[in-house]
C-alpha cells in the first residue's frame, strides 16, 4: 500500500469542475486530498485506548473531535472516521497500527474513496436542507456534530464545524461534507444548485 | 416524514432507513436435524399481522447498525424501538404506547 500510494498521482475529482459565481449567503469550497481512515473497533478497545494517531476517540456518537490538522468522528458505536492532512498518511496509518497491535480491529485507508468540500454562510443549513433530512437547528445539530446522512442521491459524511465570521464579521455556520469520489460532481452540483436557486429567490 | 428513533442516533427521517423483515427469528441450532417443512419454515414464512409487528431495521444511511422496532401496520406507527439482541417490549396495542 505504502509503493501504491507514492506511485498514484492525487488528481481531484472537482479540480476540472467550474465553480459557480459566489452568491453573498453561502461559499461553497472542494477540499484538497486528505488522509482518511476507518476505524473499526469494540467500544471497550476504544475506552482502554483512548486517543490513536493523536486523536481521542472517547466521543459520543455522531460528534467530532479535532485539533490542528486531524479529527475523528464517531460515526456509530464501533466505528471511526479519522482525517488528516495528506503529507501525515503513513504516519497516522503507522501509530494507529502501533497503538492498536494485539487489539481485534479493522483500519482501512480510504483517502481516495472520500471527496471533501466545506460550505459556510448564513444560509448554508437551508441549501443542505435542500437534499439532507436532518434537523441542522443549534440544539440538534450544534458545532462538534458529524454523522453519516443522504443528500439528495448521495450518502455523504456531514460536518458541523465551528462558525466562521463571514465577510461582514458576523458567525455564520459553517460545515463540511465528505462523499464517495464517483458522487462528488453530484453533490458539489447539487448543492450549488441549491446555492443558486436560494440567491434567485431572495434576490 | 416519518421519523424513526434509531437507538444510537435518535430521531432521524425514514429515507436513511431499510426494513430487514421481521426480527426475532431464531436460527435453529442443528439445521441438519430439521426435515425439509421445518427448514423452509425457518427460511420462507413470516407472520404478517394486521397490528403490531417487531421488525428489523437498519440505520444504512446513517451509523448502519441493526436494530429492532414495534410498528403497527396499520397506521405506519413505530410503537418503540430497542437494540438489537434485546427482548421484544411488551407493546401490543397502540394505546399502551401512548
Ligand atoms: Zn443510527
Amino acid at each position: 500500500m505504502l509503493e501504491n500510494r507514492s506511485i498514484m498521482r492525487r488528481e481531484g475529482i472537482l479540480d476540472q469542475v467550474a465553480m459557480p459565481a459566489e452568491p453573498s449567503s453561502v461559499a461553497l469550497r472542494t477540499l484538497p486530498p486528505e488522509a482518511r481512515f476507518v476505524l473499526r473497533l469494540g467500544a471497550g478497545d476504544a475506552t482502554r485506548n483512548g486517543s490513536i494517531a493523536g486523536l481521542s476517540l472517547a466521543l459520543p456518537i455522531n460528534r467530532f473531535g479535532a485539533d490542528a490538522s486531524r479529527l475523528a468522528t464517531r460515526l456509530g458505536p464501533d466505528e471511526w472516521l479519522l482525517i488528516g492532512p495528506d503529507a501525515d498518511a503513513e504516519t497516522m496509518h503507522a501509530d494507529a497500527a502501533r497503538a492498536l497491535a494485539g487489539t481485534h480491529h479493522a483500519l482501512v485507508d480510504i483517502s481516495h474513496r472520500n471527496v471533501g468540500m466545506e460550505l459556510s454562510g448564513r444560509a448554508a443549513a437551508v441549501i443542505l436542507n435542500a437534499g439532507c433530512p436532518l434537523d441542522l437547528g443549534d440544539r440538534q445539530f450544534p458545532p462538534g456534530s458529524a454523522t453519516r446522512t443522504l443528500l439528495g442521491k448521495a450518502e455523504v459524511v456531514l460536518f458541523r464545524l465551528a462558525d466562521v465570521p463571514d465577510r461582514l464579521g458576523v458567525a455564520v455556520p459553517h460545515y463540511r461534507i465528505e462523499c464517495w469520489r464517483s458522487f462528488a460532481r453530484y453533490v458539489h452540483g447539487y448543492l450549488a444548485g441549491a446555492a443558486a436557486e436560494y440567491a434567485a429567490v431572495r434576490n | 416524514m416519518l421519523l424513526i428513533e434509531c437507538p444510537h442516533c435518535g430521531p432521524r427521517a425514514e429515507i436513511e432507513f431499510r426494513c430487514g423483515g421481521e426480527a426475532h427469528i431464531a436460527r435453529p441450532a442443528d439445521p441438519s436435524a430439521l426435515d425439509d417443512n421445518a427448514w423452509a419454515e425457518f427460511l420462507f414464512y413470516r407472520s404478517s399481522p394486521k397490528g403490531v409487528h417487531a421488525e428489523r431495521w437498519n440505520h444504512a444511511h446513517g451509523c448502519q447498525r441493526w436494530f429492532n422496532a414495534l410498528r403497527d401496520t396499520m397506521s405506519d406507527r413505530i410503537l418503540a424501538t430497542y437494540p438489537a439482541g434485546a427482548a421484544r417490549p411488551n407493546i401490543t396495542t397502540i394505546e399502551a404506547a401512548r
